[in-house]
């Protein structure tokens, strides 16, 4: 469980996290998400105590991160998986973060395998690595511990499809088994995929936040009928704008259950209700870090019943 | 068709996984990981491998060259001594800043987060390994002592003393010292190298010219010019209480005060 209270960070007169709070609970993926730029590296560095925040704080498992009395068995973090020292080789990285731990280096080769780094790869500096096989040292380095916390930035950057896929697998078993996953992106079908509750950020304020349902609720309906001009009119008349997409049928600011619940007023049989898919909730995103780039303070936009 | 691949409708609440009882990080575990992390990059593996090379490089160049009335121990441990006096600060630098050079303090810090423990750990591992590679040149120095005056036919002259040693050693480790404290201060191996060779070759150059051509300044150099109590001890010649209050001076100047500074910075500043 991480909770983040009030989180602000300037730098000389700007402000890269701006009153950020939400909460990452276990049993469940968080993703964060956010442009480029938005404020989520910074945010996690603050949450691990790299960067001290100006003001507000972040509480881990109860407690302040440095507080913890051996971090890395209870928090797994990937922060960035280019920084690490070029002239050692995978398996010495694993071995010292093992070490520090006070884990057995059979645990080293375990994780080199779970992570499936070759024994030969393993042996390579890492200089010689590319993104992805960074990105799986990192991962293997967040969960050598075992820890029931991970906090990812970016983790999917430079794997490819399968090693996406693999790491979506990883990390839904790992809340499946009560752990708490915050990962971070700028991509919003990777989240969406795999997340459970979103928290949307962008030039370090949060935008939006709630669970994937609501957010996905609040970017409307999809609504097909035999007759969609009844319907339409039905919706307008309980103050519903429609609006017609390409394949004829209506997209409807509201949820499923209520614009259910007018078609069955009316009489209308639908051919088709579902929920806005990715291409709603892009849409938000794009919507919303877009409003936060253009004005110069707006108020934390939240769609209603979204707010935590 | 497009939903088939989203997750579940996740309505069940999944238990918290039970956190398990977590015993602190020894100190001894993290200079033992320090230590390792001395050896284990190639840069590191090669600085500690060259003091042993260049040992014994620079004795046999003793025993080739020196004319024989030189093949003293002196003569052995100068020759050997050179060479350590520059690469142990090197490593006692580069073991600081690595961590922010290699940005791999971004997991070293959150894995031990208290950063003072951290750079306390690397200060013990630089002195051990300071003090077992003087006493390796020690060794390879009296070896080669042995061997050369053999070869040479003249008697095997031990003119150190076992008192001269632990100044030199101390000598040395004034010299790591300042490396660290450069390291600590500047936090970029090629910066701290640098400064470590302008505080080292350049700056005793200028404090000797000023004391030469201002006589108020004649007296105060040796309490300010850290290379001439550094000297002092490579000579064995620190025996003075001024002397040793001298060494203090410099130590405090160059070591104490820029170090604490560094600490306290080092300490609030971001790992990026």
């Amino acid at each position: 469980m991480i909770t983040v209270h009030q989180l602000t960070k300037s730098y000389r007169g700007v402000t890269a996290v701006d009153d950020v709070s939400f909460t990452a609970r276990p049993g469940r993926v968080t993703g964060f998400l956010g442009p480029n730029g938005a404020g989520k590296s910074t945010t996690m560095r603050i949450m691990v105590g790299l960067t001290p925040a100006s003001s507000g704080h972040v509480e881990v498992l109860g407690g302040r991160y440095a507080d913890l009395p051996n971090p890395g068995l209870e928090i797994g973090v990937l922060l960035d998986a280019s920084a690490q020292h070029a002239g050692r080789t995978g398996r010495e990285i694993l071995t010292l973060a093992a070490r520090t731990m006070g884990l057995p280096t059979t645990r080293v080769t375990e994780m080199l395998a779970r992570v499936s780094l070759t024994e030969k790869e393993a042996e390579r500096r890492v200089r010689n690595y590319s993104l992805g096989m960074r990105q799986r040292l990192g991962i293997a380095t967040a969960l050598i511990g075992d820890p029931g916390v991970l906090v990812l930035d970016e983790p999917s950057n430079g794997l490819d499809p399968a090693g996406i896929r693999w790491m979506r697998d990883l990390l839904r078993e790992y809340a499946d088994q009560g752990g708490t996953v915050l990962l971070s992106s700028h991509l919003l079908h990777e989240i969406e995929v795999i997340a459970d509750d979103l928290v949307v950020i962008g030039n370090g304020r949060i935008v939006a936040q709630g669970t994937k349902q609501e957010l996905l609720a609040a970017a409307g309906t999809v609504v097909a009928s035999a007759d969609n001009a009844r319907l339409a009119g039905a919706l307008a008349e309980a103050g519903l704008g429609a609006a017609v997409s390409a394949g004829g049928s209506l997209h409807i600011d509201a949820d499923a259950h209520e614009v259910g619940r007018i078609a069955l007023a009316v009489g209308v049989p639908l051919t088709e209700l579902r929920p806005a898919d990715s291409a709603g909730l892009e849409e938000m995103f794009l919507e919303l870090t877009a409003q936060s780039q253009r004005d110069s303070r707006p108020g934390p936009i939240t769609p209603e019943g979204a707010a935590a | 068709m497009s939903t088939l691949t989203t997750t579940p409708d996740r309505a069940v609440v999944v238990a918290p996984r039970p956190r398990r009882e977590v015993r602190p990080i020894p100190t001894s575990r993290i200079i033992r990981v320090e230590l390792r992390k001395m050896f284990n990059t190639r840069s590191g593996f090669w600085l500690l491998t060259s003091i042993g090379v260049l040992s014994v490089v620079a004795t046999g160049a003793v025993i080739i060259f020196a004319p024989e009335s030189d093949v003293t121990y002196e003569t052995f441990a100068s020759a050997i001594g050179f060479p350590m006096s520059v690469i142990l600060p090197v490593i006692a630098i580069l073991a600081v800043t690595s961590e922010w050079s290699q940005r791999s303090g971004l997991t070293t810090f959150t894995l031990v987060p208290s950063r003072g423990r951290v750079v306390g750990a690397k200060a013990v591992a630089i002195l051990v390994v300071g003090i077992v590679s003087m006493l390796v040149a020690f060794a390879i120095g009296a070896v080669g002592n042995v061997v050369g005056s053999a070869l040479a036919g003249v008697d095997t002259v031990w003119n150190i003393g076992l008192a001269d040693a632990p100044q030199i050693v101390l000598g040395n480790l004034v010299g790591m010292a300042i490396g660290f404290t450069l390291g600590v201060v500047l936090r970029n191996s090629a910066a701290a190298i640098v400064g470590y060779f302008v505080v080292s070759l350049v700056l005793p150059g200028i404090l000797v010219l000023l004391a030469q051509v201002r006589e108020w300044f004649t007296d105060l150099q040796p309490w300010i010019d850290w290379n001439t109590s550094q000297v002092a001890l490579f000579a064995g010649q620190t025996s003075t209480a001024r002397e040793w209050a001298q060494l203090g001076s410099t130590t405090m100047i160059w070591i104490v005060i820029p170090l604490v500074v560094g600490l306290v910075l080092l300490r609030r500043s971001e790992v990026k």
